[in-house]
């Protein structure tokens, strides 16, 4: 009786702890504007199903996603055991799903066999961070001290997590045996290992209590820490894949202020509309985390920090100093900083920790934490589009923070200031009089067969 | 039995004049019309759009920058007024269907003109010319002299990655009955030249490599002795990059374009 009371006690703790970080999670990203994505619900559906729930682009690497489905398939079957845990913690029976019979067992089964493939990936992850030192996950100014230790803690803590679940497996099967009773279930890996414990009663139950223990609580510790985390992504990804851009990914967003503008100048009886709310119409492009939209700090929250956009980006591979992933984990602890911090981490920054990273000590997105050398390096060929399993958008944000630098400050590069006047004057990139324009087509033959 | 004849590109301001319609606009693009190379890529789209008898005009002295470097750069407003111009231009005319061989231009007027109120059938002169090829218009009787040559494709982002078109140049290129390899990096994986997004006006920033150097040494890593593109940047990042290489002897950058062209015998 007490230990249900503990347990509902530390149930609810966790469960409202989490349900009140998710409400400061909902505030940082709503600092973004507001932005209206539009388009169809059943290609959206489409794509969550392929890309969220299906881990489609994942597959573009094969070894990884096969790991990777291990642990997410066995985090959504796992997950079934859960509500068994918590009817059993909160009135106090014993495998209440127990009387679903054979599927009980099938289901056991799965979960076992699951359970020991997240154990093996999750060493394989481990090792590849730590021995192999892949080098997407482990370099680049924006692999500091926090969001390395950070994958090793989720990664330990999910084998934790599994060998508690068998450790009660075992104890639990061993004592219904000793005690000449049926246990409902089927346990293809904890069965041969029922003798592990010894047969003495008193500390197969403390085992079996430590094992039921460490799982829930385990659960409920790893479920509040996640806001903190790139493993964030386990829930993030759906939302964010479902607001996914659907138009092409070489169209990029149309400023309306400035069609308005345009309009109004070309036609000076043309009737601008109001701004939206709290919207300065005279502000173009991005500055600061409150300039982004909402999906763009989103994205932010969901970024599992892979590399796989730095690893494809043109300039990254050639030594520049953009790197995909820092834009979007700069943004997120940029929003932190301003919003709340989550409750395990309070965003670091970078001063400390790298050189080649030139920030300002301005409280800015754009140069406090991104600086113009990042974005004048991108060539916007959308590989870090392409590559994103969450299907982050790292290119729309390099862009509103360029048209900041643009339009704001004048501070484009001089080459491309020059190229500016060129078209504004030429009508062309280039420093070609227009008047020449229509030179290619002098003296142009056929050959005609007839 | 040919001949060499001239061709007197048709305008758009004299059809119009006449009280005639193309059957589609080649919007020739500020590469096609100034830069030396490209404009053999022009020339050759037109010797193509001749030779099969389409009804084409161009726009001449009156086709301006679509503003796409101008917004990949972050100057959103020179776009805007580089759109809203050639909008005005295009629906004065009536124009309903264009074909361009650029890809930014493409992306451009096909993508970013809609929200501005400006709204064409846009095609890549890739699918033009695949649809030609379909349709035997371009026979290109058993191969042409590219036939049994190695030639691998260099794929444009903003024909690939941001327009999905990856198989139109292919198809093109197999016209030819050459030998196609693929670099490691194509398709939706394909590498940049490193010209989009404005670089192309510019000093790359500091780095340890210039990514055009990068993407021809694996281009010429192939064997293949043409790389053949359907971006004029990617054209002169790729000859850049070739040369960087010293390989521009043995290596050659050509368009699409201009290889069906040569191939079908065409070339005045």
């Amino acid at each position: 009786m007490i230990s249900n009371i503990i347990f509902f006690i530390v149930a609810a703790l966790g469960i409202g702890l989490f349900v009140w970080q998710m409400r400061k999670i909902a505030h940082n990203i709503n600092l973004g504007r507001d932005k209206k994505i539009s388009g169809d619900v059943s290609t959206r559906i489409n794509t969550l199903l392929l890309v969220a729930f299906g881990q489609q682009k994942m597959f573009k690497r094969p070894l990884p996603a096969v790991l990777h489905l291990f642990v997410y398939v066995g985090f959504l079957v796992i997950n079934v055991e859960l509500i068994e845990i918590l009817i059993d913690g909160l009135f106090g029976t014993h495998r209440i799903l127990g009387v679903l019979g054979p599927v009980y067992s099938v289901l056991m089964a799965i979960n076992e066999i699951l359970g020991l493939l997240v154990i093996i990936a999750c060493v394989i992850f481990l090792a590849r961070r730590t021995v192999t030192k892949v080098p997407r996950l482990t370099r680049g100014p924006e692999m500091r001290m926090w969001p390395r230790l950070d994958a090793n803690v989720i990664l330990i803590t999910e084998i934790v997590l599994m060998l508690a679940l068998f450790a009660f497996n075992i104890a639990d099967q061993k004592l219904a045996l000793l005690g000449g009773h049926d246990l409902p279930g089927a346990f293809p890996v904890s069965g041969p290992l029922v003798n592990l414990f010894g047969s003495d009663v008193p500390t197969l139950q403390v085992i079996a209590g430590i094992g039921w223990w460490v799982h829930i609580i385990g659960i409920l510790a790893f479920m509040n820490y996640l806001p903190s985390s790139k493993h964030f992504h386990i829930i993030m990804s759906f939302p964010n894949v479902y607001y996914s851009k659907l138009e092409p990914k070489g169209q990029f967003s149309n400023v309306e202020s400035i069609t308005h503008e345009i309009k109004a100048m070309l036609d000076p009886s043309y009737v601008v509309p109001p701004a939206p709310e709290g919207v300065d119409p005279q502000k173009f492009g991005a500055k600061d985390v409150e300039d982004l939209t909402w999906k763009q700090l989103m994205d932010a929250y969901t970024c599992t920090e892979c590399g796989r956009c730095t690893s494809v980006c043109p300039a990254n591979l050639t030594g520049k100093l953009l790197s995909p992933r820092k834009i979007v984990m700069d943004t997120r602890d940029r929003m932190e900083e301003v919003g709340h911090a989550p409750i395990i981490f309070a965003p670091a920054h970078y001063k400390e920790e790298s050189e080649r990273v030139k920030v300002t000590e301005e409280r800015t997105l754009l140069r406090g934490y991104i600086t113009p050398e990042e974005l004048w390096a991108c060539t916007t060929c959308n590989a870090c589009v392409e590559s994103c399993p969450v299907n982050i958008n790292q290119l729309s944000t390099i862009i509103d923070l360029r048209r900041f630098l643009v339009l704001e400050e004048s501070a484009a590069p001089a080459a491309l200031n020059t190229m500016f006047n060129n078209i504004e004057n030429n009508g062309a990139p280039w420093a070609f009089s227009p008047s020449d324009r229509f030179n290619w087509a002098d003296d142009l033959f056929i050959t005609s067969k007839n | 039995m040919s001949e060499k004849k001239q061709i007197q590109v048709p305008v758009m301001a004299d059809l119009a004049a006449r009280g005639e319609a193309p059957e589609v606009l080649f919007w020739v693009g500020c590469a096609g019309a100034f830069d030396d190379r490209y404009k053999s890529v022009t020339r050759a789209f037109v010797r193509i759009l001749e030779h099969v008898g389409t009804k084409y005009a161009v726009l001449g002295m009156e086709e301006t920058c679509t503003g796409d470097p101008a917004k990949r750069a972050g100057n959103e407003f020179l776009f805007q007024m580089q759109a809203m111009t050639n909008i005005a231009t295009l629906d004065g005319y009536g124009i309903k269907t264009i074909v361009t061989a650029c890809p930014h231009c493409f992306n451009t007027i096909k993508n970013e003109y809609p929200a501005l109120g400006g709204n064409y059938e846009v095609i890549h002169h890739s699918t033009f010319l695949q649809n030609l090829i379909n349709e035997g218009k371009v026979k290109i009787a058993g191969g042409g002299e590219f036939k049994g040559k190695r030639i691998t494709f260099h794929d444009s982002c903003y024909l690939g990655r941001a327009n999905n078109i990856y198989e139109a140049p292919r198809d093109v290129l197999a016209a030819l009955d050459a030998d196609l390899v693929e670099m490691k990096r194509s398709r939706a994986n394909g590498l940049c030249c490193g010209a989009g997004g404005a670089q192309m006006w510019k000093e790359p920033e500091p780095g340890s490599k210039d990514i055009n150097v990068e993407r021809a040494q694996e281009a010429i890593g192939t064997g293949a002795t043409i790389i053949a593109s359907a971006c004029p940047f990617c054209m002169t990042m790729m000859a850049d990059g070739v040369k960087s290489q010293n390989k521009e002897d043995s290596v050659q950058v050509f368009d699409i374009a201009e290889l069906i062209a040569q191939a079908e015998g065409i070339n005045g």
